[in-house]
């Protein structure tokens, strides 16, 4: 076979139906096996879209996104895509397209040195240099983007290897000795994990994103509902825990609820499921948890340690830990009771900050609030949609104001915060669950950095329905300069008038447009009443604010509140 | 505090590169780098001399051991281990300095390797504070050039 029948081959026993990509020179050949091969192919209109689709899919799904660009500028254009799924561990592979061995480092047509470029946003990248190597380096690709802690992996193929002929064999299994990961939790530690839970008084779990990805969020329910520990989560972690579940408090960090930050403020237990301490959930980190003895429990022990002191690491699978936590509790049954009994006062305390200070914003009748659009989608929405973001305040709205039920409802570009992810996340999310209803929730600024993408959904009939709160504004970089630049608006201001209801037009799509709040059910009923794919416009308030909000440099209980 | 740490990694292309780019990346000091492949030619060996406190050094090592190609990370501090370097001086030599020259010479147990009327070079191995010493000594009869090769390290006993 071929390299590049043998890549499709790999591809197909890999269990991969669907791929995103863009033809060019480079990957000609692929392209011309692929149309002969029962892999389904989404065209976008950017490599960008195409590595966000992907991701979108597997962020979706579980499975490994995969995507495919042409060399040079086709190549470099899934950088940002690339280290979005790098910074949020998404498993993905994605194969690029490189000039002929033979005029690699001779400045060739359409080169680029991608693997050197990738390097830092890859979990990995090969340069396949010898066709017969080829079917060992992608198995090899696979493995490492989806086991231990998910990422993305790169595997440049030089256009000779790709028409160069050679046996093909897949190998049964692969084994690096250079890359072991740790799932097994060690049960000593688990035990002292015990311990420190019985000892609490206050104790609070912070969920993030490895709760996803090791399909966890079961299990975080019945731990946190035998013990009665609150849950709060991260930005990632936000759909694994029912957000309406009476032990949940949302989110927690920069712009979490006012009772999620002062419960990790007071908590005396703080125990860390699959999250990493990021700047946006810490704050200051001198004050963050001040008075908690820290638990972490992930699979990556890089994450460990890194910003705040641990004082029992775990390391392991969120699955694997959880349940043998859930099993020495279910020994433990009668202490685990009393514990929970115990953990009364401290539930009413935090159930006394939700009355002092709920999620709330100052309603209007004359203009459209956009945190009134976010509650009216999520209350009219499927129970099982879901739900992209672009980023900026659109995407902290969502967080806030979006009761997520399900796993895997809300991809959002968390680590990176790349403008641009929501729309192609949303295609490769329809591409993945074709009868799901798909919510692309965006800004008027994100929804331009790759709204070429309208094309894509109407030419594969993906029904992503687009909702963009139009203020005009960079709203979020808008905010920052209100609050700590003295309203100097330098470059925020989106002045152009574009009619977003003729651009859906333009490209085949239905455009809907609401200007007064009680428009605003109205053409949401309609948008999910419609075949097809829908832009909802709607003209809201200006200069909203995302309440409550942790300054730079502050405590989380030094929250600038409504 | 100085770190003396050793690599095993895959000896794959590009590997280098992953080491010195993740050090850059997140900030950690290179003071020295050496690697040339084990006896199993699949295998190099790389040996970093780096600096930080302890929890710059135990970042480092976790973000090492993280690499896909890193097969195992040996950190020295603490431990007994032999370790050595290799300088090559070219000292200036007139007729008034090239006596001494080849008497601090004979007391590190170095070796002349090159001669010219106005210099030698020489050739010395041994712990980095000899090798340290050996050029503070030369130093007033004027170097020309210097060249090191970073320390090398390996574990004692058995």
């Amino acid at each position: 076979m071929t390299g590049s029948q043998i890549l499709l081959e790999c591809l197909r026993l890999e269990g991969v139906e669907t791929i995103f990509g863009y033809p060019g020179g480079a990957v000609i050949n692929i392209y011309d096996d692929l149309a002969k091969s029962s892999i389904r192919h989404i065209l976008p209109r950017h490599e960008q879209a195409a590595i966000h689709a992907a991701d979108g899919f597997a962020r979706a799904t579980g499975k490994v996104g995969v995507a495919i660009a042409t060399s040079g500028p086709g190549a470099t254009n899934t950088i940002t895509g690339l280290a979005t799924a790098y910074m949020d561990s998404i498993p993905m592979v994605v194969i690029t397209g490189q000039v002929p061995t033979s005029l690699i480092g001779n400045d060739a047509f359409q080169e680029a040195d991608i693997v050197g470029i990738t390097r830092p946003v890859t979990k990995h990248n090969y340069l396949v240099r010898d066709v017969a190597k080829l079917a060992d380096t992608l198995k090899k690709a696979f493995y490492i983007a989806r086991t231990g802690r998910p990422g993305p992996v790169l595997v440049d193929i030089p256009k000779d290897i790709q028409m160069a002929r050679t046996e093909f064999s897949y190998p049964e299994s692969v084994e690096l000795r250079s890359y072991k990961p740790n799932y097994a939790g060690n049960p000593r530690q688990v035990d002292k994990a015990l311990a420190m839970l019985l000892d609490s008084r206050r104790p609070l779990i912070y969920a993030g994103g490895g709760v996803t990805a090791a399909n966890a969020s079961a299990l975080l329910k019945s731990v946190s509902e035998m013990a009665r520990i609150p849950v709060t989560t991260t930005l990632m972690g936000m759909a694994d825990m029912p957000r309406k579940h009476p032990l949940c408090l949302g989110m927690l960090g920069m712009h979490g609820t006012y009772y999620a930050n002062m419960a990790v403020t007071q908590c005396d237990l703080l125990i860390a499921v699959g999250a990493r301490f990021d700047d946006r959930v810490t704050g200051k980190v001198s004050a963050f948890a001040p008075h908690a003895k820290i638990i972490h429990i992930d699979i990556d022990p890089t994450s460990i340690k890194k910003n705040v002191r641990v004082d029992l690491p775990i390391v392991g699978d969120v699955q694997d830990v959880l349940s043998k936590l859930l099993g020495k509790m279910q020994e433990r049954a009668a202490r685990i009771d009393e514990l929970a009994r115990g953990n009364e006062p401290w539930i009413e305390t935090i159930e006394g900050w939700k009355q002092a200070h709920p999620m709330a914003y100052r309603g209007s009748e004359s203009v459209i609030k956009p945190q009134y659009v976010i509650q009216s989608l999520c209350e009219l929405a499927d129970e099982d949609a879901i739900v992209t973001t672009e980023v900026g305040q659109h995407q902290m709205w969502t967080a806030q104001f979006y009761d997520f039920k399900l796993p895997r409802t809300f991809l959002t570009s968390g680590g990176l915060g790349t403008m641009g992810f929501g729309l192609p996340g949303a295609l490769g999310a329809q591409a993945a669950y074709p009868q799901r209803q798909v919510i692309d929730i965006s800004g008027d600024g994100s929804f331009q950095m790759n709204s070429q993408e309208l094309a894509t959904l109407v030419q594969y009939r993906l029904p992503v329905k687009i909702v963009i709160l139009n203020n005009n504004f960079l709203g979020m970089v808008r905010q920052w300069q209100q609050l700590f630049f003295d309203k100097c608006y330098s470059q925020t201001c989106l002045s152009s008038p574009i009619d977003f209801v003729k651009l859906a037009e333009a490209y085949g799509a239905v455009g809907l447009r609401a200007q007064h709040p009680g428009e605003v059910r109205d053409v949401i009923r309609q948008a999910f009443a419609t075949d097809g794919p829908v832009i909802m416009e709607f003209k809201v308030a200006r200069e909203e604010n995302v309440l409550p909000m942790v300054p730079a440099g502050a405590g989380l209980d030094e929250m600038i509140l409504l | 505090m100085t770190h003396t740490i050793s690599v095993l990694l895959e000896n794959e292309f590009g590997v280098l590169s992953r080491v010195s780019g993740l050090f850059s990346g997140r900030g950690f000091n290179i003071e020295s780098l050496n690697v040339a492949p084990t006896l199993d030619p699949s295998v190099s060996r790389m040996t970093i001399v780096t600096s930080g406190d302890d929890a710059i050094l135990e970042q480092i090592t976790k973000q090492l051991n993280k690499l896909i190609d890193v097969i195992k990370v040996i950190d020295f501090t603490g431990q007994d281990f032999v370790e050595r370097e290799m300088a090559l001086i070219k000292v200036s030599a007139d007729d008034a300095s090239r006596a001494e020259t080849l008497r601090i010479v004979d007391i590190f147990r170095a070796k002349v390797v090159d001669v010219t009327p106005r210099s030698y070079t020489v050739e010395v191995t041994g712990a980095p504070s000899k090798v340290n010493a050996m050029i503070e000594l030369v130093r007033p009869l004027g170097i020309k050039e210097v060249v090191r090769s970073g320390p090398i390290v390996m574990g004692r006993g058995a």
